[in-house]
């Protein structure tokens, strides 16, 4: 069955990971800009990695069938360094048009400082002038459900910004009814021990009617599973989901928020 | 989603009992493991202890109390942060 892995970390993947999600049906795969598992040292790093997710990326996805689409942004983990974070924010219009950039992405909080909200309004601010849409990542763990809330009020602050055209990532049971309660689209996570697993997922499906959701791997350089929307979909299977129900999840809900972008075409 | 259609009426128990059984005593043992250790005093291992107790409700929001319970409650940003990655449990 086709599906659509809509935040995936490809930079950090092999090859074979690719030929792997092929045959399982992936269509296309989304990359938001991330952090790389370090700090880098100036906006050059940068400039090269949204070159690498913009025109590498895409390429080698395209050997397997599989069309790839970008975010841009400066991580919320490096966004402590407000002159680094801006640098970067600075670059953006330079790949804004790209063909596969799909909008604003990971931004976020991660220990929801004072200057991570800073450079995250920075960056909704450009995707409000820009009219892109906004992938957010929320924190991790114990500092998920501040900065959730501490995200939705920040969003509250631009009007412009449509909340149908914003999705918040990582949503577990603790925060998922705040994110849908305001209008926004939220992704559900499918990763060990951190975040979500697939019958955590599908729970969460079933309570909201899989309305306004998608799921996602975040398949990163930690232990994770490039195939984990797969495999969930198999579980929904054993649940006693129909097969249209299954692809719309998988598929059609990712089509429809990315397609308000104006280029997600498969 | 308004064609929502809910799914077939499955035996979840038969699907899932044996994974939250397994999940269980790995849970037990933990605890014991960290008792013999005594590592009790560890603020992650009291959380744990505290998100425990949140099982006995009788209400199916006891996966959201348990994250809730790990929470940090407090509602303003932090001056800088410090470090870059979570524990796991506020430490109160």
């Amino acid at each position: 069955m086709n599906y659509i892995e809509p935040h995936g970390h490809m930079v950090s993947r092999t090859t074979d990971d690719y030929e792997r999600m092929a045959l399982a049906g992936c269509q296309a795969i989304c990359e938001p800009a991330f952090w790389a598992g370090f700090d880098r040292a100036s906006a050059d790093g940068f400039y090269d990695y949204f070159r690498q997710i913009t025109e590498y990326e895409p390429k080698r996805a395209a050997r397997f069938g599989i069309k790839h689409f970008s975010w841009l942004c400066i991580n919320p983990k490096e966004a402590e360094d407000t002159k680094l974070a801006e640098e970067v924010i600075g670059l953006i219009p330079q790949f804004i048009d790209k063909p596969g950039v799909l909008g604003i992405g990971e931004i976020g909080l991660n220990k929801n400082s004072r200057n991570e909200l800073r450079i995250f309004e920075q960056h909704v601010q450009v995707a409000q002038d820009y009219d892109q849409l906004v992938l957010i990542h929320t924190p991790h763990l114990e500092d998920k459900l501040k900065g959730t809330k501490l995200i939705v009020d920040a969003l509250k602050n631009f009007p412009k910004i449509k909340p149908e055209r914003v999705i918040i990532d990582h949503v577990e049971e603790h925060t998922i009814d705040h994110v849908l309660d305001q209008g926004f689209w939220a992704g559900i996570t499918l990763y060990p021990e951190s975040k979500c697993t697939p019958n955590r997922a599908i729970d969460m499906l079933e309570h909201r009617h899989a309305e306004r959701i998608w799921m996602n791997s975040a398949c990163d350089w930690g232990i994770s599973d490039p195939l984990a929307v797969p495999k969930t979909m198999q579980v929904m299977r054993q649940r006693g989901w129909t097969a249209e129900m299954i692809q719309q999840v998988a598929y059609e809900n990712p089509v429809a928020f990315m397609g308000q972008s104006g280029k997600f075409h498969l | 989603m308004s064609d929502w259609t809910p799914p077939s009426t499955v035996n979840l128990v038969d699907l899932g009992f044996m994974d939250a059984r397994s999940k269980l005593i790995d849970l037990a043992a933990f605890l014991d493991r960290v008792q013999r250790a005594n590592q009790t005093d560890d603020f992650r291992v009291q959380a744990l202890t505290n998100a425990i107790a949140l099982l006995s409700l009788n209400e199916p929001t006891r996966a959201k109390e348990v994250l809730l319970s790990f929470s940090d409650p407090s509602a303003d940003p932090i001056e800088k942060a410090t470090m870059q990655g979570a524990i796991g449990a506020y430490r109160v």
